[in-house]
């Protein structure tokens, strides 16, 4: 039997767990939707209790230096897969668990049955996003971005009109040469260093000779390319917009958190190859992420302004976000990194809440039953869902309006909201740098500013719109069950703002963690093998 | 042997790129087909090319540099199935549009004149 501590085995249950469940879910009948719902929420919930277990482990003194590996089959570090939990994929795994929880909840009152197989699709999302958060391999990283696309595709695709295969058609192309970029940057990187995985690539690239740096730049750019694809920088995030609009509620949630995928891989590969450990490589590509932060962060504004629905709206305040996210990952600083992820984790749950909101509040305003029809026809669905009816609960009004001005404080970076405090933090370290502040930092803050200014016109014009001018008499009527992620997604940006110490606590050392490449990719690759048992014992 | 590979290679990629920026899905997807073909190629290359050369060493003791470099043929493996099955996806996705819109144009509606 192997000598593994079973909490070892903790790690690869994130990509495992949604991996069985999505599977078992195949074959159950397409009417028996509480059954299915109950599985994926179990499912959900264990993911999500699992992914703060690991966030436990990887910030106490479990294992050293807050890294737990696990070993694929057993092989050791660099021939084999590794699995990798630090302090920043366990903080990226609960935020995944936690959006999908909130996500499960809303579809069941009517999302998860406008198509088929919602649920198994949905947990093949969670593995793939798990996957790619945990793995420490370029290549295995391909193939969970690949399980997380294919899922996805099905997903926009969910509830399956006219408006979301325009848009999925579009999607999948992009992401399909995406991945096409992918590959040819991997293998120009394996190419160069002859190995795939990331922590042995960290020590490798400092000995590399100058040719096999000019192979290893061109591959790291090709890389970069697919990624920044994936978080939608600007030329490269036309797709977005007019994806999140097309999705359903909430596939569109959980795509919020998909853009943060592609920005999450560039972090990893970035700080582990061209960290502190690559010589003369070191901070290679920077300004050019700034640069084309920058400009993804003046798309995103202009692109807000001149939106008129709450869905494309939505899809440019992602763009700011990823914007701002590249935009400050350009600037190599423990402090300005920490507010980064900050602002990640703020404005991912605020966008999240609001992809959800925009569904609500537009019940407001005459109901979208043509849209749902068609999809019924198309797929023949038997029993339909009836509208939601029951208790209207009262002061829907009030918790919407609520809700929508706590989302456009978060995403425009208001007071008294996590987004301000993000801001704010964002700003302090970028003018707290050594030296004197160049001017291109003036310009991020500035356009920073601007975007926030440009979020909180189109999303006031938005809510007027929606709440004083739709002549709306009677409130709209909720279901408890999508009331509820969304007032929980709320009170989680309310808690990041009252709690803001304690999680630039556990940030600045999940950067100390990051910045160290060093000792934590000997840390991976030292890693030993569980002993083999003796021969005899083996073979029978 | 390195000029056939790598003029096939370019004209693959070359012919896919332009096929995918052609209107029609299925100049679409023969772009893809072929971008894929050439990426594959690609990252085979990227094991250095060998004649005749075993991937696999029979004991420890032998000089890797007379062996193939297995780790490519295993990602190319890997990158035609993955490759295969998103293809196939999309190929699935434009029979559905297809038939929803009534044209084969990528936006799902002819253009307008």
């Amino acid at each position: 039997m192997s000598a593994l501590p079973w909490m070892q085995h903790l790690i690869v249950v994130p990509v495992l767990l949604p991996l069985l469940v999505g599977a078992l879910l195949i074959p159950v009948n397409q009417n028996r939707h509480g059954l299915k719902f109950a599985t994926s929420a179990v499912s959900g919930v264990l993911l999500w209790l699992l992914s703060l277990a690991l966030l436990q482990m990887a910030d106490g003194e479990h294992w050293p230096d807050g890294v737990g590996v696990y070993l694929a089959s057993n092989w050791a570090a660099p021939f084999g897969i590794a699995l990798v939990v630090d302090r920043l994929s366990a903080l990226m795994l609960v935020l995944t668990s936690t959006i999908a929880l909130a996500v499960l909840v809303f579809g069941a009152r009517r999302w998860d049955r406008v198509g088929v197989h919602f649920h198994s699709l949905f947990q093949f999302l969670l593995m793939g996003l798990n996957g790619a958060f945990l793995t420490n391999d370029l290549f295995n990283l391909f193939v969970f971005f690949e399980v997380m696309l294919a899922a996805s595709y099905g997903l926009v695709l969910h509830g399956y009109n006219l408006r979301r295969i325009q848009a999925g058609m579009q999607y999948v192309a992009v992401n399909l040469v995406a991945s096409l970029l992918f590959l040819i940057g991997v293998a120009l990187i394996y190419g160069a260093t002859g190995t795939l995985n990331i922590a042995d690539l960290t020590q490798r690239v400092a000995a590399l000779g100058p040719q096999d740096t000019y192979l290893l730049r061109i591959g790291a750019s090709v890389l970069a390319l697919a990624f920044l694809t994936k978080g939608a920088m600007w030329p490269l995030g036309f797709w977005l917009p007019t994806t999140y609009a097309a999705a359903s509620p909430p596939v569109a949630a959980m795509m919020v958190l998909m853009t943060k995928v592609g920005i999450y891989a560039l972090l990893r590969v970035w700080l582990a190859v061209f960290g502190d450990e690559a010589g003369e490589l070191q901070g290679f590509g920077l300004a050019a992420l700034t640069a084309g932060g920058m400009a993804t962060l003046l798309f995103g504004a202009v692109g807000m302004l001149a939106s008129q629905d709450g869905g494309r709206m939505a899809g440019y305040g992602a763009i700011i976000s990823s914007g701002t996210l590249l935009a400050v990952l350009g600037h190599s600083g423990s402090a300005v990194l920490a507010s980064g992820l900050y602002y990640l984790i703020g404005s991912t749950l605020a966008m999240a809440a609001f992809m959800l909101l925009i569904e609500l509040t537009e019940r407001i305003r005459p109901p979208g039953a043509a849209l749902l029809a068609i999809t019924m026809e198309a797929f023949a669905i038997e029993d339909k869902p009836e509208d939601p009816v029951g208790v209207g609960i009262p002061g829907t009004l009030a918790f919407l309006g609520l809700s929508f001005v706590a989302c456009a404080l978060v995403i425009s970076g208001m007071p008294p909201m996590a987004g301000f405090v993000a801001k704010f933090s964002l700003f302090h370290a970028l003018l707290a740098m050594p030296g004197r502040v160049p001017a291109t930092t003036w310009l991020l803050i500035a356009l920073m500013l601007l975007a926030g200014l440009a979020a909180i016109i189109a999303l006031m014009r938005l809510g007027v719109r929606t709440f004083w001018a739709s002549g709306a008499v009677t409130p709209p009527r909720l279901q408890l069950s999508e009331a509820l992620p969304v007032g929980a997604l709320v009170g989680l940006c309310v808690v990041l703002t009252l709690q803001a110490g304690t999680v630039f606590d556990y940030l600045s050392r999940t950067v100390d963690g990051l910045a160290r490449s060093g000792p934590a990719s000997e840390r991976v690759l030292g890693e030993p093998p569980v002993a083999r048992p003796a021969v005899g014992e083996a073979s029978r | 042997m390195e000029l056939t590979l790598s003029i096939a290679v370019g004209v693959m990629f070359g012919s896919g790129v332009w096929l995918i920026l052609r209107p029609r899905s299925f100049q679409l997807i023969t772009g893809l087909l072929l971008m894929s073909y050439a990426v594959n190629l690609f990252i085979f290359a990227m094991g250095r090319l060998w004649v005749a050369q075993p991937p696999i060493t029979p004991t420890p003791a032998v000089d890797p540099a007379l062996f193939a470099d297995p780790v490519p043929q295993g990602l190319v493996l890997t990158a035609i199935v993955i490759g295969f099955a998103t293809t196939a996806l999309y190929l699935v996705m434009i029979i559905g549009a297809r038939g929803l819109t009534g044209s084969d144009h990528v936006d799902g509606e002819e253009p307008r004149e």
